[in-house]
């Protein structure tokens, strides 16, 4: 019996408490594409993968704040990072930023992610990759990009 | 040659393990003493094949044969002869051959010290552990052989993933594995129970030894993993939230649950239902972190296989394992008969919340790490689960349960009376409240709600445990000397203490590092100084260190405080030869009350780096109190009364009147 009791309790506090934390953390994934054409609602945190652009990185001369171009394939939106970047990253890298986007259209990231793998590109970068990748005209290394 | 033994031996293993799940299974059925006998040669035999091919493996490694794929792969001429070793496991394939090998040896341990079981309960136990070998030798050998040769053979191999080349990732597979592997002793218990209908304490008693174990290796295998990530990722964090993380932390809070319960099975012979199910998560959830780790569904640096196949087979294994012992459990289970009665007040409650507890937390952990694999397989926008939520949802969790970790040893089985035991506790509380509002304060000079409460709740469940041990060495044998009272008293209370005592510490330090911790980060000059809670890091300049297999670029940064010298540090960034992956190396020096920290960024210039300084207080004690947590393991199965014969039982008996006693006097 308290058997019983104890256990329906803890678990619907969980569920609660699983529910309300859920509500409260979750991060929605988006391309270049769709933050250009308006899909992402601002002051939201939110994940932002693509491309490095190459060319594009761009240090500030506090040697700390970095900008650069991260696309699709199809558009391209400028990320700004304050912080020492990973080891991994670098211009064509796949790699995926976390954090909001500011009224200039500037997508100030709080943390990049690239993984410790040269060859690895995040399966959600890889995804949004297909839909342009047959549209860019020759091959993607010409333009600095590496290949999911 | 040699890989050739080492996969014929690996196919004979496997039909040994065949010979070893259906024969004694059908013998214990059948009653057929010749059929329950071969258990014990076939899983001997099985080991001793397993172990020719883990052999062979481990030999193509050190002569560097790169004629086989898995050693052209993870290995170099150029890497260093323990590395070379310990790559076995470095990848799916090898790693694999591990958990067999793992598996075998538990199961040669259970015949060994299973003499004074029945027969068909022997028969059963490793009928069901042959079983579980079956999946993984199958598994092995048709998706993931590690003899698999190439032609042609390379002239130098592709190199150890640079990030597996350090000795704390060494151990740290190895001991997850035997935590893993060993949870399926308990499960085999379980299912064999279950299949003969006969559950009594017997079992329990039986099992809490070998559960015990596994738990210790798990705990050691995680703490190895998480001080790894502090000392090689270089982001200066002790656990994010990965899901291979959560994957080797959920058998953990299981398999802390089940030692728990067994503890009530055991001694009052209640929550049999319940017990047996623990036995089963437990051993569910090692084999779904073998599947999420090894299949490649989830992203993350641990996951090295992605190969469907591989993938389709953990599933449709799990299934038949988790699902067969979950149909035969709700078969059974309304037959299982707990006999001990208990009240509100009593420690088998207390230790029922903590039992709820920790499987809420597991359940919100698998919601969490789970819920973006199905919701990409439902083609919805993908999302990630962060560690925000892990950090909320736990902390709401654990907080009441470290409250219970306090109570739980002062009460009695069956029903306390609350107001005995409230005072003394009381007064513990109120200690342990003021020591959370000081502490903090001599610490960092300043404090918060969540902060006292951290505090005060580690102050509160170490004090608590030590007025525990010291309370029974008071009442054990008056009069007679200290140091022989101390000897006196059962290993089991020792161990309890002293994890506790582990959870206490382990709370203290994640509550000081996560309030407390100070990051800067700055591109510093040679000569430059920089200040970071009191602490001058002065940056002395970079030079080039060649390694056997990578070169580094090493800074040098002297620290000091008040003008006093403190440490050198000597952070580096290598680059591996032959993957050149660049890797952080931490400088960091250790202490008890804090840590410094540095890590080298990128070069900006000439003479500037990027360099990431952190001061960090408290942070061994997290590591301190999870191998405090596993001391108390092996203290607790130590216990004699673990190692006496069934038919001694009547010393163990009047070991159990005795703990009765110490804790009614109370």
């Amino acid at each position: 019996m308290i058997f019983t009791v104890v256990l329906l309790v803890g678990l619907s506090c969980a569920v609660a408490l699983a529910l309300y934390a859920m509500r409260q953390n979750i991060m929605l994934f988006h391309t270049p594409s769709e933050v250009v054409t308006g899909e992402v609602p601002g002051n939201r945190l939110f994940r932002l993968g693509g491309l490095v652009v190459a060319g594009s990185v761009i240090k500030a001369d506090d040697g700390l704040t970095t900008d650069f171009g991260l696309t699709d394939l199809n558009q391209s939106i400028t990320v700004r990072y304050t912080g020492l970047l990973p080891d991994l990253f670098r211009e064509g890298q796949g790699i995926v930023a976390q954090g909001v986007l500011n009224e200039e259209g500037v997508f100030v990231a709080q943390e990049v992610l690239a993984k410790h793998d040269e060859n690895y590109m995040p399966p959600e970068v890889a995804a949004s990759l297909k839909e342009y990748r047959d549209s860019l005209p020759g091959s993607m290394a010409e333009y600095g990009y590496e290949a999911p | 040659m040699i890989p050739e033994i080492g996969h014929f031996a690996l196919i004979i293993a496997f039909c040994l393990a065949f010979v070893q799940t259906l024969v004694p299974l059908l013998g214990a059925q059948t009653h057929t003493a010749q059929w329950m006998a071969v258990a014990k040669p076939a899983a001997r035999g099985q080991l001793l094949f397993i172990a020719i091919s883990y052999a062979c493996l481990t030999y193509s490694f050190i002569i560097d044969d790169f004629s086989v794929l898995y050693v052209a792969n993870n290995s170099n001429t150029a890497l260093p002869l323990h590395y070379k070793v310990s790559a076995v496991w470095g990848a799916h394939e090898g790693s694999l051959l591990l958990w067999v090998l793992m598996l075998g040896i538990w199961t040669v341990a259970v015949t060994v010290f299973s003499s004074s079981l029945p027969r068909d309960m022997v028969a059963r136990v490793l009928g069901v552990m042959g079983f579980v070998s079956v999946g993984f030798l199958l598994f092995t050998l048709l998706t993931s052989n590690p003899f698999e040769r190439i032609f042609p053979t390379p002239a130098e191999g592709r190199d150890l993933n640079p990030l597996l080349q350090d000795p704390g990732l060494v151990i740290h597979p190895p001991m997850l594995y035997m935590g893993y592997v060993g949870f399926s002793v308990a499960f085999a218990f379980a299912i064999a129970a279950l299949l003969g209908g006969k559950l009594d304490s017997i079992w329990a008693r039986w099992s809490r030894p070998w559960v015990i174990s596994a738990w210790v290796s798990l705990t050691i295998g995680i703490t190895l993993g998480s001080w790894w990530a502090y000392h090689e990722l270089g982001w200066g964090g002790w656990w994010f939230w990965d899901p291979v993380e959560n994957a080797s932390f959920m058998p953990w809070l299981v398999g802390t649950a089940l030692v728990h319960s067994l503890a009530v099975t055991d001694k009052r012979s209640s929550l049999k239902n319940w017990t047996v199910l623990l036995a089963i998560l437990a051993f569910s959830l090692s084999l779904l972190g073998t599947f999420l780790v090894r299949s490649g569904v989830l992203v993350s640096v641990h996951a090295f296989a992605t190969d469907p196949a591989r993938g389709l087979y953990i599933l449709i294994f799990l299934a038949v394992v988790v699902g067969g012992s979950l149909i035969l459990y709700a078969i059974r289970a309304p037959y299982i008969k707990s006999s001990g009665q208990f009240e509100i007040f009593s420690r088998e409650t207390a230790l029922l919340i903590n039992n709820v507890l920790l499987l809420v937390a597991t359940l919100t952990i698998l919601v969490g790490t789970l819920y973006p694999l199905f919701v990409s397989a439902l083609n919805l926008p993908s999302l990630s689960v962060g560690k925000p939520y892990f950090d909320l949802v736990f902390s709401a969790l654990t907080l009441p349960l470290v409250l219970v970790v306090g109570i739980g040893p002062f009460m009695r089985w069956k029903s306390t009376p609350i107001n005995q035991v409230s005072k003394r506790l009381l007064k513990i509380a109120a200690i342990g409240l003021a020591i959370g509002l000081v502490l903090p304060v001599m610490v960092a000079g300043r404090n918060t709600i969540l902060v006292t409460l951290g505090a005060a709740l580690g102050a509160w469940s170490i004090m608590s445990a030590v007025y525990y041990l010291f309370k029974n060495i008071r009442l054990t044998e008056h009069g007679t000397h200290i140091l022989h009272r101390i000897r006196k008293i059962p290993h089991a209370i020792w161990g309890m203490s002293v994890a506790h005592l582990g959870v206490g510490v382990f709370v203290l330090g994640v509550t000081f590092v996560s309030a407390f911790e100070q990051v800067r980060e700055l591109p510093m000059q040679v000569g430059q100084e920089a200040e970071l809670s009191g602490y001058l890091f002065r940056f002395d300049g970079v030079r080039d260190v060649q390694g056997p297999n990578y070169f580094s670029k090493q800074a040098s940064v002297r620290v000091s405080k008040n003008g006093e010298p403190v440490a050198l540090l000597l952070p580096e960034k290598r680059t591996y030869l032959v993957q050149q992956n660049p890797m952080t190396e931490a400088g960091i020096d250790s202490g008890f009350l804090r840590d410094v920290y540095v890590a080298l960024g990128e070069q900006i210039d000439d003479r500037t780096w990027g360099m990431r300084l952190y001061y960090k207080p408290f942070v061994q004690w997290i590591w301190l109190g999870a191998m405090l947590m596993a001391a108390g393991g092996v203290l607790a199965a130590s216990d004699r009364r673990y190692r006496l014969k069934l038919k001694r039982r009547r010393k163990a008996e009047a070991q159990d009147f005795h703990e009765q006693q110490v804790t009614a006097v109370s």
